[in-house]
C-alpha cells in the first residue's frame, strides 16, 4: 500500500484483525518519508509485516519511474532503521523453498537444511560444514515468493507505454462494482506468465497498454482468493489463501487500492485439502 | 501564424503517427506525413528555405483569396459527418479543446487519445430518451439499512427498563477491549468494533444472558463470523435440556413399533452380523466441559444472531483430523474424509471449543477455586472443573508478565483425546442398561473389550510454562505493546499453537480474542487420514471353497452331456421294454 495512504488503508484491511499499533503507524509515516528521500525512490510502499516467534519484520518497497521494474526491498525491526535487502535470485528462492517452520524474528540466525537430493549425499563432504541459510536469504526469497505469487493490482491502474516502462494510469478511475467481484479485474503485478499461452481469439479483446499482466482468474488451484465486500458493501477485499494473510483492498469507483502482507511468512501448502 | 505552424510541423513530422493530424489551416495537407518523399523533408539540407517567411521569394503576399478558399474548403472538410458515428471532426475537436482548456491536465499531449475517448463518450450521457433510467438500488444501500437498524432504538423501551437491564447483563466494553489490543496492532477498525459493540448489545437485549463476550472473527470463503460466548441465566438452561430429553424419548417409541414388526419377518431374514459399532460417546452436558458456554454467530453486525449447537466428542475427534476452510453458510456440508458428522455450523463450534480449551488464558491468581470441604475424596478422577474470580487479586507489573509464562494460567479446561474434557468410560453401563439386559437373556453375549484407560489431562489453572512448544518454537510469544513508553504498557502473548489467538493484560484488566482463519498450527504439512485398507476376504476351506462360474461354451457342452445321458437311458428302456416284449412274444410262441 502506498505510504501516504497508509492510515487510511490499514482500517480497511483490518477485516483479519491485523494491523498497526498506533505508534508503529506514527513512526512509518515519518520513516517512510525519510526514505523516500535517502533512496530518492519516487513511490513507496508498505509492503507489511512477517512476524517471527521473537519479533517481526517490517517490510518497504521502493519503486522508482519504470513501476514494473524490480523493486528494492528494505526491512526493519523497529519500524525506524531501514536496512536495504539484496536482490533476490533463484538459487536464494530454491533454498529457501526447502525450509519449513516459522521466522524466528533474528535476521543472522542460520537454519541449518538437508538437502535431499540422492547425489548430494552420496558426495562426501569435503569441507565438513553443512549448507546453512540466514534468516535474511529466507526473508529475500519469501517476500519475492510472495509478491510474485499473489501481489495484484486492478486492471487498468497501471498503463505500459509503448516505449516499455509502465506508469500509473491517471486515467484510471476504479473498477464498477460488477468488475471489482470478479477474479478477471484482477492482475499479478510481476512478469507475465501465461499472457502468451493466450488463443488469438482472447489476445484480440485485449488492449496492449493496460492488459499486459497476468489476471487472477486462471491461478491453480481456483478459489485460492476469496473476494468480500466488507463495510457494508463499500470495499472489495480480497484474500489470498495461498499466503495467508495476504490482503487487497479496493474501493470501486474510487482510484483507492493497495494490498499488505500481515502474517507468518509461510505458504500454506495444505491448501488443496482445506477448499 | 505561419510561424507557430511551422513550429507545429516540425512536432508533427518528428513524432510517431499519431491518430489525429490536425491540419493547421492553411498548411498543404500532403505535408503532413512524416519522412515523406521529395526534397524539402526536415532531415534535407535547405529545409528551412521553403518555408514561408525564410523563403527568398516570401517578399510577395500569398493571393489573399485563394487562402481564404483554402480556409473554407479545410473547415468544410472538418465538418463532413461521419456516415457511422454521425460525428463530425470539427465538433469533436471543439469539444475536446474546450475541456482540456478547462480541466488543465498536465501533460495533455500524452493524454490526448484518452481524452478524445472519454469526449465521445460523454456523448451517450446526453440521450433524449422518453426511458428514463431506474434509479439503481445497490446492494450497499441495502446493507447500509441493516447497519443503520443497529443504531436505532428499540421501540417501548422505558427509561426504568433500562436501569435495571444494565444493572444485570454485562454487556461487554468492546471498545475498552479493542483499545488495548489496539496497543499491539490486533484487531478491527474501529468502525467494525463499533458495529459488533451495537450487535452484542441487541443480543443480548433479545436472549436471556447472563454474561457476554465476544470472541473474535473467524474468517471464512465467502463470508465471515462473528462470534459471541455466553452464559445463560441458570433457569433458562435447565428449559433447554427437558426439551431435549422429550425428543429423545420419542424417538425411542417409535424404535419399539419398528422392532416388534421386524422380529415377525425373522425367519426370512440372512443372518445379521455381529459388528458393533464403537459405542457414541456422549456429549457433555450445557453448561460443563466443552459446552460450558453457548456460542452465537453472525455474518455481519446487522444480520440476525445465529446459535451454534452444542459439540460433541464425535465432532472434536472428526475436527482434528481435518483442516477444511470455512465457507460462511453454517448450512453448508464439510466433505471431507474422515467423514465430519456434521455441517459447518457443527465444524464451527467444534474448533470454537478446541480454541477457546487451548488459549483462553488469565494471569495467576485472577481465577481461584472455590473452597468446599469435603471435595478432595471425589477428586480421584477428574480435576476439578470450575473456578471463581478471586476478589483479592493482585496484578502483576507488565515487565513481569511478559518476561515469564509462570504469570498465566489457562483458565479453561483442555480437551481430552476422548473429545471431552471428563473423562467418560464409555462401557461403563448405567444401572438401567444392566437390569434390561438381564431381562432379555442372554442371546448375543458381546465380546467385552479391554477396559479403557482413564484420561486425564492437564489440570484448570495450569501455567502456560508447561504448554508444549511445537519442534522448537514456544506456545506462546510473549511481548509488551511499546518498548518507547514502558510505563504504559499493556503485556501480549500471541499464541503460535493457534495462530490467531491473542491475550492481553494490563493491571486488572485481561481479555483473550481470536481473529483468523480457524487453524491449528503444524509446521508438517496436513496429512489426510488414508481410507482403511480392504478388508480381508473370507478365507476358503472345506465348507466353502470359490470356483469360477462356468462359461457358456462349458454350460452348454454339460447341457449336451446331460440330454445325450438322458437320451441313452431312454434308449435302454426302450430296449428294455422292446426285450421285455419280445420275451413275451417268444414266449407266446
Amino acid at each position: 500500500m502506498e505510504a501516504a495512504s497508509l492510515p487510511a488503508a490499514l482500517e480497511l484491511t483490518a477485516g483479519g484483525g491485523a494491523g498497526l499499533s498506533a505508534e508503529k503507524r506514527a513512526v512509518l509515516g515519518t520513516s517512510l518519508l525519510l526514505l523516500q528521500r535517502d533512496y530518492r525512490f519516487e513511490r513507496v510502499w508498505f509492503w507489511g509485516r512477517i512476524q517471527g516467534v521473537r519479533g517481526a519484520y517490517y517490510i518497504a518497497e521502493g519503486l522508482g519511474p519504470d513501476r514494473a521494474a524490480p523493486r528494492s526491498r528494505l526491512y526493519s525491526l523497529n519500524c525506524m532503521e531501514w536496512s536495504l535487502l539484496p536482490p533476490a535470485t533463484k538459487e536464494m528462492v530454491a533454498q529457501a523453498e526447502q525450509l519449513k517452520g516459522r521466522f524466528q524474528g533474528d535476521p543472522s540466525f542460520e537454519y541449518k537444511y538437508s538437502e535431499v537430493d540422492a547425489e548430494d549425499a552420496e558426495r562426501p563432504i569435503e569441507d565438513g560444514k553443512e549448507p546453512m541459510i540466514k534468516e535474511e536469504a529466507r526473508l529475500v526469497a519469501t517476500i519475492e515468493q510472495i509478491d510474485r505469487a499473489v501481489g495484484i493490482i486492478p486492471r487498468g491502474a497501471f498503463v505500459k507505454t509503448p516505449l516499455g516502462p509502465v506508469h500509473e494510469n491517471r486515467n484510471f478511475e476504479g473498477l464498477s462494482l460488477t468488475e471489482a467481484k470478479k477474479l478477471s479485474s484482477y492482475f499479478h503485478f510481476t512478469e507475465p506468465v501465461n499472457l502468451k499461452n493466450k488463443t488469438l481469439l482472447e489476445k484480440a479483446d485485449l488492449d496492449p497498454s493496460t492488459d499486459f499482466l497476468d489476471s487472477l482468474e486462471h491461478d491453480i488451484p481456483q478459489g485460492s482468493w476469496t473476494v468480500q465486500l466488507e463495510k457494508g458493501g463499500t470495499v472489495v477485499v480480497l484474500r489470498s489463501l495461498l499466503w495467508l494473510g495476504l490482503t487487497f483492498y479496493h474501493i470501486p469507483m474510487t482510484k483507492q487500492y493497495g494490498y499488505v502482507y500481515f502474517g507468518t511468512g509461510e505458504k500454506n501448502l495444505d491448501l488443496p485439502f482445506m477448499l | 501564424m505561419y510561424q507557430s505552424y511551422a513550429l507545429g510541423l516540425d512536432l508533427y513530422q518528428t513524432q510517431e503517427q499519431s491518430a489525429y493530424q490536425t491540419y493547421a489551416v492553411g498548411q498543404d495537407p500532403y505535408q503532413a506525413y512524416e519522412r515523406g518523399h521529395g526534397p524539402y523533408q526536415p532531415h534535407e539540407p535547405g529545409y528551412g528555405l521553403y518555408q514561408p517567411g525564410y523563403s527568398p521569394h516570401d517578399d510577395q503576399i500569398p493571393d489573399p483569396k485563394s487562402r481564404m478558399l483554402a480556409i473554407q474548403n479545410a473547415k468544410a472538410y472538418l465538418l463532413k459527418s461521419s456516415t457511422t458515428s454521425g460525428l463530425n471532426l470539427y465538433d469533436h475537436l471543439a469539444n475536446m479543446l474546450t475541456k482540456i482548456l478547462d480541466e488543465q491536465p498536465t501533460n495533455a499531449v500524452d493524454m490526448i487519445e484518452n481524452i478524445s475517448k472519454d469526449v465521445k463518450w460523454a456523448q451517450f450521457q446526453k440521450k433524449m430518451d422518453t426511458l428514463r433510467d431506474e434509479h439503481e438500488i445497490l446492494p450497499t444501500f441495502e446493507a447500509a439499512e441493516k447497519r443503520k437498524a443497529l443504531f436505532l432504538k428499540a421501540n417501548g423501551e422505558g427509561d426504568e427498563e433500562l436501569e435495571e437491564e444494565i444493572g444485570e447483563t454485562r454487556l461487554p466494553n468492546v471498545m475498552e477491549t479493542a483499545f488495548y489490543f489496539e496497543q499491539a496492532g490486533i484487531g478491527l477498525s474501529k468502525d467494525e468494533s463499533y458495529h459488533i459493540f451495537l450487535a452484542l448489545k441487541k443480543l443480548v437485549s433479545v436472549q436471556p444472558i447472563q454474561t457476554c463476550r465476544f470472541w473474535g472473527k473467524i474468517l471464512g470463503l465467502e463470508m465471515n463470523y462473528i462470534i459471541a460466548e455466553v452464559q445463560y441465566h441458570e433457569e433458562e438452561e435447565e428449559e433447554e435440556t427437558e426439551e431435549e430429553e422429550v425428543t429423545k424419548e420419542g424417538g425411542t417409541g417409535m424404535d419399539e413399533v419398528e422392532d416388534e414388526d421386524e422380529e415377525k419377518e425373522k425367519e426370512d431374514e440372512p443372518p445379521k452380523s455381529t459388528y458393533k459399532p464403537p459405542p457414541i460417546i456422549p456429549k457433555e452436558e450445557n453448561g460443563t466441559g466443552a459446552n460450558k458456554y453457548v456460542y452465537f454467530v453472525c455474518n455481519e453486525p446487522g444480520k440476525p444472531w445465529v446459535k451454534l449447537p452444542p459439540v460433541t466428542p464425535a465432532q472434536i475427534f472428526c475436527a482434528r483430523k481435518i483442516k477444511k476452510f470455512f465457507t460462511g453458510r453454517l448450512d453448508a456440508p464439510v466433505v471431507s474424509f474422515p467423514p465430519f458428522p456434521g455441517n459447518e455450523a457443527n465444524y464451527l463450534r467444534a474448533q470454537i471449543a478446541r480454541i477457546s480449551a487451548g488459549t483462553h488464558i488469565s494471569p495467576t491468581g485472577f481465577y481461584q477455586f472455590a473452597e468446599e470441604e469435603g471435595d478432595e475424596e471425589e477428586e480421584g478422577e477428574g480435576g476439578r472443573d470450575t473456578c471463581e474470580e478471586n476478589p483479592y487479586f493482585q496484578p502483576l507489573s507488565v515487565a513481569e508478565m511478559v518476561d515469564s509464562l509462570s504469570t498465566w494460567v489457562h483458565h479453561t479446561q483442555s480437551i481430552l483425546k476422548q473429545g471431552r474434557c471428563v473423562w467418560l468410560n464409555p462401557f461403563q453401563k448405567s444401572e438401567e442398561e444392566e437390569e434390561e439386559e438381564e431381562e432379555e437373556g442372554e442371546e448375543e453375549k458381546p465380546e467385552e473389550p479391554d477396559e479403557l484407560q482413564q484420561e486425564i489431562g492437564p489440570p484448570l489453572l495450569t501455567p502456560l510454562s508447561e504448554d508444549e512448544g511445537i519442534q522448537n518454537i514456544p506456545a506462546w510469544t510473549a511481548q509488551p505493546s511499546t518498548n518507547l513508553i514502558p510505563q504504559y504498557a499493556v503485556a501480549i502473548l500471541q499464541s503460535n499453537r493457534w495462530p490467531g489467538a491473542y491475550a492481553f493484560a494490563s493491571g486488572r484488566k485481561f481479555e483473550n480474542i481470536y481473529f483468523g482463519w480457524g487453524h491449528k498450527y503444524s509446521p508438517e504439512n496436513h496429512a489426510p487420514a488414508l481410507p482403511p485398507p480392504a478388508q480381508a476376504e473370507y478365507p476358503s476351506g472345506p465348507e466353502i471353497t470359490e470356483t469360477r462360474d462356468p462359461t457358456l461354451e462349458e454350460e452348454l457342452a454339460f447341457k449336451a452331456a446331460r440330454e445325450e445321458a438322458l437320451a441313452e437311458a431312454e434308449e435302454e428302456e426302450d430296449e428294455e421294454d422292446a426285450v421285455e416284449d419280445d420275451e413275451e412274444e417268444e414266449e407266446d410262441d
